[in-house]
């Protein structure tokens, strides 16, 4: 220490440094092994060997990673914009200081704090042709009950439904949050205008939860395009890998045939893709509500 | 907010969407129930007896006699706890260096730290676990935990809620020729229980229900956690026991989660909030 009042010396790093020792040998380090692990091939053995692009190019060339690849989109443009305004509309609904709406409230985010293991033990006997929910209900008014996990055609939106009964809570809150900060004046120069609840609702509250909106699809498109336990458990990726999702894929790749480097290389464009296209929808939603502003 | 439509009734067409969108949210939950008070003979090719009589508690008593499912909860316990308590200990202390201290590069270190926030699980998680293999730490309690205690968010959390407090408090304790540390501990430490609260509880949450590391490093079923064992009970069901045995489990497993929501519902959705501020 040089001077009392001069506490820019190095005693402050100590404070900061257990986090930054764990943060550098458990997160940064991997990261960039696993960089370096993409371009190797590595067998049960161990011991890499650089094998340059190839790890890339035979990727491109998998069909099945080609189509888990577009199942995790599919997946993803399932979910996010049904999710989305499943929760806008539960936010709208409950956005009162009732005891009823709380309690709806905690209904709908009680499913949030289950983990994915229970969420999809729940939903495989909801789900199943022959012994669950569904399927009973379906004997019963004498239907013919849908084959949710073993169609292809189906079972992508068993996992979407699945997901969105899973995660419907937190965008439900972050759009209660949001709608917490509308100052309460603008409804009351609305209702002076004699706006209908339908205007009012696409004029002042929408573009006043803009920032919430772009929050929730950025975390939501984040989350999906990392779907993996709803489809291991659930489906298993079948019927026919109609369900294999890129995380299940990775999984596959490292702990059943242990191709690893083959399975970091997936797993480095999955971590691509998610930067690429959660900064794409930032960039244009905010370069669009700047183009509003200056109108 | 506006306080007249805070206080409003419910058109009738919306309080029915309400009740048809709780009860679709519900149904899962009260069927899953049901299959777990049955006898699991009673299932066998007719899962639609659940909605009648006669119902039991066998299955929840052979849980609590001497079954892997309790097992697994302590492991559950162990590796939660030991995460939070890690997470707030070393979030505490990089937040207060990143708040209220001064160093050479701490700008740029905080930046670094940031950057994290955008490291996806799935960028790290392979290397990860070659590395836990070389250091021999799978199927052990620290391979479990270490993981949890890298994550940024925390840091960041706790920078912001120091940054928030006066600073005048430290000029007069340094004033008092009180420590860094004395000045951490006992001023500042005090005033963040609210937000030690709210990660804890959000830490404890996460890792509760971690998937992904827990099924690759944990793979001796004496040290799986919960929603491991759940996973392993679920593939295996044919085989093994019955539907009811099953379900019992499931909602066993989550007894310890819903106690901590009905507790701590306050900070778990101020944490959710604290995401939006971000």
């Amino acid at each position: 220490m040089r001077g009392g009042a001069d506490r820019r010396d190095w005693s402050g790093l100590l404070f900061v440094l257990p986090f930054l020792t764990a943060y550098l040998i458990i997160l940064i380090y991997p990261l960039l092994s696993g960089m370096a692990l993409s371009f190797q091939r590595v067998d049960l053995f161990g011991g890499g060997r650089f094998v340059g692009f190839d790890n890339y190019a035979r990727l491109f060339a998998d069909e099945t990673f080609v189509r888990s690849v577009l199942n995790t989109f599919a997946l993803a443009l399932m979910i996010v914009p049904l999710l989305t305004v499943i929760a806008l509309s539960l936010a709208l609904a409950l956005n009162r200081a009732t005891r009823g709406a709380a309690v709806f409230r905690g209904v709908f985010f009680s499913s949030s704090v289950l983990s994915v293991t229970i969420v999809t033990l729940i939903w495989r006997f909801v789900l199943a042709p022959d012994a669950g929910l569904l399927g009973e209900t379906a004997q019963a008014i004498g239907a013919e009950p849908i084959p949710f996990l073993s169609h292809p055609t189906w079972s992508l939106w068993a996992l979407a439904i699945t997901t969105i009964w899973w995660s419907v809570g937190l965008p439900m809150m972050l759009f209660l949050a949001g709608l917490q900060q509308i100052p309460g004046d603008v409804y009351e120069a609305a209702a002076l205008d004699r706006a209908s609840r339908w205007t009012t609702f696409w004029r002042v509250t929408l573009p006043a939860l803009r920032r919430t909106l772009v929050l929730v699809v950025m975390l939501q498109t984040a989350a999906q395009l990392q779907i993996f336990g709803q489809a291991q458990l659930l489906t298993g990726g079948g019927p026919g890998g109609s369900t294999r999702t890129m995380v299940l894929f990775i999984f596959e790749s490292a702990f059943a045939r242990w191709e690893l480097g083959y399975a970091t290389a997936a797993a480095e464009i999955l971590f691509l893709l998610i930067v690429l296209i959660t900064l794409t929808q930032y960039v244009t939603t905010m370069r669009a509500s700047e183009g509003e502003d200056g109108r | 907010m506006a306080a007249e439509a805070s206080r409003s009734r419910w058109s009738p067409l919306t309080l029915l969407a309400i009740l048809l969108a709780a009860a679709v949210m519900l149904a899962p939950l009260i069927w899953t129930l049901l299959l777990s008070l049955k006898e699991n003979e009673a299932l066998i090719g007719n899962s639609g007896a659940a909605l009648s009589p006669p119902y039991t508690l066998e299955n929840y008593r052979s849980i609590l006699q001497g079954n892997q499912v309790f097992r697994w909860l302590v492991n559950s316990i162990i590796v939660s706890g030991g995460t939070t308590i890690g997470v707030l200990a070393l979030c505490s202390l990089a937040g207060f260096g990143f708040a209220r201290l001064d160093f050479p590069f701490r700008r740029t270190l905080f930046i670094f730290v940031l950057l994290g926030l955008a490291i996806p699980e799935q960028a790290v998680i392979l290397p990860q676990h070659q590395l836990f293999a070389d250091l021999r730490l799978h199927n052990s309690y620290p391979g479990l935990i270490l993981p949890g205690l890298a994550g940024p968010f925390g840091v960041f959390f706790m920078t912001q809620y120091m940054r928030a407090i006066p600073k005048e408090l430290d000029e007069a304790a340094m004033l008092d020729g009180a420590s860094r540390f004395t000045l951490f501990w006992k001023v500042l430490l005090p005033l963040t229980m609210p937000a030690q609260a709210t990660l804890g509880v959000f830490t404890f949450l996460a890792s509760w229900n971690a998937y992904w590391w827990p099924l690759i490093s944990a793979t001796r079923s004496d040290m799986y956690t919960l929603t491991v064992g759940l996973a392993a009970a679920q593939m295996n069901y044919a085989q093994t026991s019955g539907l009811g045995f099953l379900m019992a489990q499931a909602v066993f497993a989550s007894i310890p989660i819903f106690i901590v929501y009905v507790l701590f519902q306050k900070q778990i959705v101020r944490a959710m909030a604290g995401t939006a501020v971000r």
